[in-house]
């Protein structure tokens, strides 16, 4: 299986005046051809800087510190600018939460779709034109020829992802990163959008990166997960082993937590306590002071180790894959 | 119900109380173009307001004026033997002197008209928003015509009107500015009730007044500060193009734009320094006043969450 | 049978852009230009009783949030009465006006926006109950103190402002804040949607526990199927300004009889499945401005008859208790 993406060691810290906030710190994944990674996490938790960091997207007071991103053996990671252009909305594209963030209120979407295309090929605009209009019904928005005319506020949410979702493989990337394009939207159009999402994966063998704190829409539809804590990745691998018999106590506490694994009308479990403040992080393990299962070996910084066939960062794996203790 | 309460750790939150106000001094001061454009504009009030303590002559006082001492370049000596380090305008005054009481003079202007222009303005608005319905249209209608005027031509017309002295430029200036204030505070008041916050204090059956005066008007601050700076550095400027019209202040307390106005026809001569150093005075003060509001347009710019 | 704590009857609220001057002057000129009305609520009716949960649940765009606020006295309804305790609130008047306004208080969504940015907590929760006398200047500190302790904060940072706290911990003074006037009923308005999946499992916690020590009621808004199963002892379903169904709990979810509901519960992300295909159904959910005629589901409905097209199908009590606005329903249990 081609590996598309491969980050070791990622770092990205942000040098604020009130001090230093590691928003990513020690983050190692791999995205293969055609398979869907889940990057799943709270706010916080450095899920939407890591796949900035990506695409090298990161602004000053942040900086990529450490760590390697190697894009089809292409080493990315601070990379010159203009090598990054190339592969932005090429070969690596991007979904963001807010439709508007991609789309440009003030264009039409056809000058958007066919901006996107003539930037990267030299093609003549009838062309690109074409290409746009199928793009947009592969993701099943009805009359693309007149919605091609509309400008993005005059379309749903809904839409304007799909015009999104339509765009970013209309250069037929190796790789997106779809950072939580259906946290805004109902359930309903949230089902379309993944539908469409699934489909254009399979059709075309992309890669796919969906970032999200929404662990069902995870389950539904990626390969693999990732489950992220304060910068770094504390569990990762096969959906089923993930989500069906959980190891770190995180990830045993968010699946129990949720109201479906819970008893009608009874306490939710929950976990205690707040995520970290990333300017004050607790020394030894960052899920620690949370953390049910704790012991003194906790009070150092666990390493992630290959326990029970997945990647796991905890000294006091759950082996009961029931929540409540 | 007690693992509920054990579940804040009080480490999470900052040690100490840290009100809206300290968090904004402390942003203020990261930009050093901000800070010093605040030091220049505190040194240039200073100046002016201990005028009389630290300049040779009086230029008001016509008996120390004297005719004799006129057109002197910089550096020159005056006829009471101190030197003029600015050199002298055309009536003899000392121009570093001038410079300082017409500081005074267009400073008071300045800063009296803005805050009244900001009183004024800042109370129509809100009744503007309160109100709302018939009273809000023609209220703003009313502002809508006054800032379809330029604030040059308004002043001009007041002071026409109205004749020469400090008082009735005052007056002028806040007639001709009181409606940016009354625009923005109203829209600030839109936007604020609009907000949940304002929605919770009706569900919670807070009179509508209160919820005017104590929710919505402390958050309509910060653009009105802003604004504020900015209206306050145009006044100024605006008091001093209606002197250099000759419609301002009385010549013999001549604020800054009057001494621009007199060196002019003395520039071709090549006495440069009667119009040119009373300009760069102005120029600094206005730039310092606009570069501190520029930056705190930037920091009261309510951030989203983080 | 007891009287309900808090019901609506035959609720609509319109919200009409009414034109300005010039375009008064643009439609006689005959420019295209027309007052515009948005049904948000369409004739809606529900009653509550007092300790009862009741769910309301519907995608954006149903109007569910303007009920909300309907109910909670913040908007008045086009249409309809809101009564409290038997009574008509709109005809109270003094004492009993202000007793029902406080009976009945709301959590908002957004934690961010829902606190005053320049008022300490202790103001924030502190204010209302001495507006309306219900403690002294004096006593104002302590009381704010126990109401902090109930919702699960620390009494001590009651002299921070709003920004210092987290998204749970505002949500939890917003809570606190409306308990402090002591309710009966609070409309939660997608209380929980705004945070992250750890906290809401606490706050949900704190719903539940606040119901049974002060037997509180709540109209409980969300778009979170999963929360409202666990929650609530009724649930409502709203699409476009009306109610399609509304059953038990336990019916809903067992057995759905409107196609929306149908496809709700079809289409929510659920844990155990895996590389699902998603079979949503067709269509977007149409402007508010512009409803479809007869039942406003029709255009996306897997089951539309011509008749549907046509007429308007009302809420109508069907097997046990539950009512549907379907009209294949009402045939099949005619």
């Amino acid at each position: 299986m081609t590996k598309v993406l491969e980050v070791s060691g990622l770092k990205t810290h942000f040098f604020t005046h009130a001090g230093v906030v590691k928003a990513v710190d020690g983050v190692d994944f791999s995205v293969s051809k055609g398979k869907v990674m889940g990057l799943v996490g709270e706010s916080g938790s450095g899920k939407s800087i890591t796949g900035f960091s990506i695409l090298g997207l990161i602004d000053p007071p942040g900086r990529i510190v450490e760590g390697s991103i190697r894009f089809n053996g292409e080493e990315i990671a601070n990379a010159p600018e203009d090598s990054l252009k190339r592969l932005r909305g090429n070969r690596i594209s991007m979904i963001f939460q807010d439709p508007m963030m991609t789309l440009n209120p003030v264009l039409r979407v056809d000058t958007q779709m066919i901006e996107a295309i003539l930037a990267h090929e030299k093609i003549s605009r009838q062309v690109a034109w074409e290409r746009s209009r199928d793009a947009l019904g592969l993701v099943g928005i009805p009359s693309p020829e007149e919605r091609l005319q509309a400008y993005p506020h005059q379309l749903s949410g809904g839409m304007r992802q799909r015009v999104a979702i339509a765009t970013a493989f209309l250069t037929k990337p190796d790789l997106i990163i779809a950072d939580e394009p259906t946290t805004a939207l109902d359930v309903t159009i949230q089902a379309q959008i993944i539908h469409e999402a699934q489909k254009l994966t399979r059709q075309t063998g992309t890669a796919l990166i969906w970032i999200t704190h929404d662990l069902a829409v995870v389950a539904g539809l990626a390969d693999r997960i990732s489950v992220m804590y304060a910068g770094r990745i504390v569990e990762q691998g096969d959906i089923d082993d993930v989500i069906d018999r959980p190891r770190h106590p995180y990830t045993v506490g968010l699946l129990g937590s949720v109201p479906t694994a819970n008893r009608r009308g009874q306490r939710l479990f929950q976990i205690e306590g707040m995520t970290p403040n990333m300017l004050a992080m607790p020394r030894g393990c960052a899920f620690g002071p949370r953390c049910r299962a704790r012991t003194e070996a906790c009070a150092a910084q666990p390493p992630i180790a290959d326990v029970d066939g997945r990647r796991l960062r905890c000294f006091n794996p759950q082996r009961n894959a029931e929540a409540v203790p | 119900m007690t693992d509920v309460i054990a579940s804040e750790p009080v480490t999470l939150t900052p040690a100490k109380v840290e009100t809206p106000f300290q968090r904004f001094r402390a942003e203020f001061f990261e930009s050093r173009i901000a800070t010093f454009a605040l030091c220049l504009f505190g040194a240039i009030v200073l100046l002016a307001v201990f005028a009389p303590l630290i300049t040779p002559q009086n230029p008001y006082d016509l008996a120390q004026v004297s005719v004799m001492d006129g057109r002197l370049p910089p550096g020159s000596e005056a006829f009471d033997g101190y030197t003029m380090w600015l050199g002298s305008d055309g009536a003899g005054r000392d121009l570093y002197s001038a410079i300082l009481y017409g500081l005074r003079i267009s400073l008071t202007v300045g800063l009296a008209s803005g805050v009244i222009a900001l009183l004024i303005g800042m109370a129509i608005g809100l009744i503007a928003a309160y109100a709302g319905g018939r009273t809000e249209a023609i209220i703003m209608r009313v502002v809508d015509l006054q800032l379809s005027f330029p604030a040059s031509l308004v002043a001009l017309m007041m002071v026409a009107a109205l004749g020469k002295g400090v008082d009735k430029i005052i007056l002028a200036l806040v007639i001709a500015q009181w409606a940016y204030y009354a625009r923005t505070v109203r829209a600030t008041a839109l936007v604020e009730r609009g907000k949940e916050y304002v929605e919770a204090a009706q569900c919670l059956g807070i009179s509508r007044a209160r919820i005017v005066f104590r929710h919505i008007l402390p958050n309509c601050m910060a653009p009105l500060i802003v604004v504020g700076t900015v209206q306050t550095a145009s006044a100024i400027s605006l008091e001093a193009t209606l002197s250099f019209l000759g419609v301002g202040l009385p010549q013999t307390e001549p604020s800054i734009g009057v001494l621009i106005a007199n060196g002019f026809e003395y520039m071709l001569a090549g006495l440069y320094w009667i119009s040119v150093f009373p300009g760069l005075a102005l120029l600094l003060t206005v730039v310092s006043i606009n570069l501190v509001g520029d930056h705190l347009r930037d920091v009261l710019n309510p951030r989203m969450k983080k | 049978m007891t009287a309900p704590l808090v019901e609506i009857r035959e609720v609509s609220k319109r919200f009409t852009k009414r034109l300005d001057v010039a375009g008064k002057i643009a439609q006689r000129l005959g420019a295209n230009v027309r007052e515009e009305t948005v049904h948000a609520v369409d004739q809606v009716s529900l009653a509550i009783q007092p300790g009862e949960v009741l769910g309301l649940v519907g995608e954006s765009g149903c109007g569910k949030s303007t009920l909300g606020r309907v109910v909670a006295g913040i908007h008045a309804a086009s249409d309809g009465h809101l009564f409290y305790q038997g009574k008509d609130v709109a005809t109270l008047k003094g004492a009993e006006k202000r007793a029902a306004t406080l009976a009945i208080q709301m959590i908002f969504q957004d934690p961010f926006a829902s606190l005053n940015p320049r008022m300490r907590v202790e103001e924030i929760i502190g204010e209302a109950p001495r507006m309306h006398g219900i403690v002294s200047k004096a006593e104002q500190s302590d009381y704010v103190d126990d109401v902090m302790r109930k919702v699960g904060l620390d009494p001590s940072l009651k002299r921070r402002y709003a920004h210092q706290f987290s998204g749970g911990q505002r949500q939890r003074i917003g809570i606190a804040r409306a308990l402090a006037v002591k309710p009966k009923f609070l409309v939660c308005d997608e209380a929980i949607a705004a945070l992250d999946v750890s906290i809401q499992a606490q706050v949900i916690n704190l719903f539940m526990d606040l119901r049974e020590e002060l037997g509180l009621a709540y109209l409980f808004i969300s778009h979170d199927l999963s929360v409202v199963e666990h929650i609530a002892d009724r649930v409502a379903i709203m699409y476009l300004g009306r109610i399609v169904e509304s059953a038990t709990t336990e019916e809903i979810f067992s057995d759905p009889r409107h196609p929306y509901t149908k496809a709700l519960l079809a289409e929510a992300p659920r844990l155990d499945q895996r590389h699902r295909a998603f079979e949503p159904i067709e269509g977007e959910i149409p402007s508010p401005l512009d409803p479809p005629p007869g039942c406003t589901f029709h255009p996306r409905c897997p089951a539309a008859t011509a008749d549907c097209r046509k007429t308007v199908p009302v809420l109508k009590a069907g097997r046990g208790g539950r009512e549907t606005a379907c009209l294949l329903e009402h045939l099949e249990t005619a």
